[in-house]
């Protein structure tokens, strides 16, 4: 599976896709990287008069890129057997810590580390840098993957 | 039943508990999900937990065998006669 399919799979469009880019994949772990336009929506209201990218969406594109990206590389075996199914995926807790804003039209990279995928709950360790290769956020994503026929 | 390992499921099961349950609402009849409110990420927990308390591996049909604390004690109990 080339980085680009494990994209196109994924069950997130605009606006809520936050994954640009898939630098590496592989069993153990997954570099990804994304930009945050200034046009997001959500920059017209956190904060009125500043715009600063929400800790959920940094969270939530640590688990587009750190855990869904890395579940379906995991999958792919099922994904490919499966072809009228998709992935379906639950966040089941994430634990994070933030350290640095990120800007509009910021770049970030997250790479993402497997703790574990057993009984369909991937665990992962995650890190967001930004451009200048500081720490934005890091912490702690699991979340349930499961393959659900397209109806 | 194992008085033993059914202590030792318990303290498992206590760590991952909300807090609107009360370990005193285990029992051996108790579901998981419905009455326990247990999430299905942290029933992977309990039984990644039972694995290592245990020494035992699960498979993923065990997984699915596992709606209660009995389940649960019966397919410890399995796993500890094939060892």
């Amino acid at each position: 599976m080339e980085n680009k399919d494990i994209i196109d799979l994924l069950p997130y469009k605009a606006p809520f896709l936050f994954v640009e880019e898939l630098l590496e994949v592989n069993e153990d772990r997954v570099v990804g990287s994304y930009t945050f336009s200034r046009d997001l929506d959500f920059y017209q209201g956190h904060f009125k008069d500043f715009p600063i990218t929400p800790g959920v969406i940094l969270t939530e594109c640590c688990a587009q890129i750190g855990l869904v990206c890395l579940g379906i590389f995991l999958l792919e075996t099922y994904i490919a057997e499966n072809k009228d199914s998709n992935i379906s995926v639950g966040l089941s807790s994430s634990d994070m810590d933030f350290y640095h804003p990120v800007l509009p039209d910021e770049k970030v990279t997250v790479t993402s580390e497997k703790i574990y995928f057993r009984f369909n709950k991937l665990k992962c360790r995650v890190k967001m840098h930004n451009a200048a290769g500081q720490l934005v956020c890091k912490g702690i994503i699991s979340g349930m993957l499961k393959l659900k026929d397209i109806e | 039943m194992n008085e033993e390992r059914y202590h030792k499921l318990r303290d498992i099961i206590q760590i991952y508990l909300p807090e609107d349950v009360s370990v005193t609402d285990i029992s051996e009849k108790s579901h998981f999900t419905d009455e326990l409110n247990i999430n299905s990420a942290h029933l992977v927990d309990i039984v990644l937990d039972v694995e290592d308390t245990f020494d035992i591996m699960l498979e993923n049909e065990d997984m699915e065998q596992m709606q209660t604390v009995k389940d649960a004690l019966d397919i410890i109990e399995t796993k500890l006669s094939k060892k």
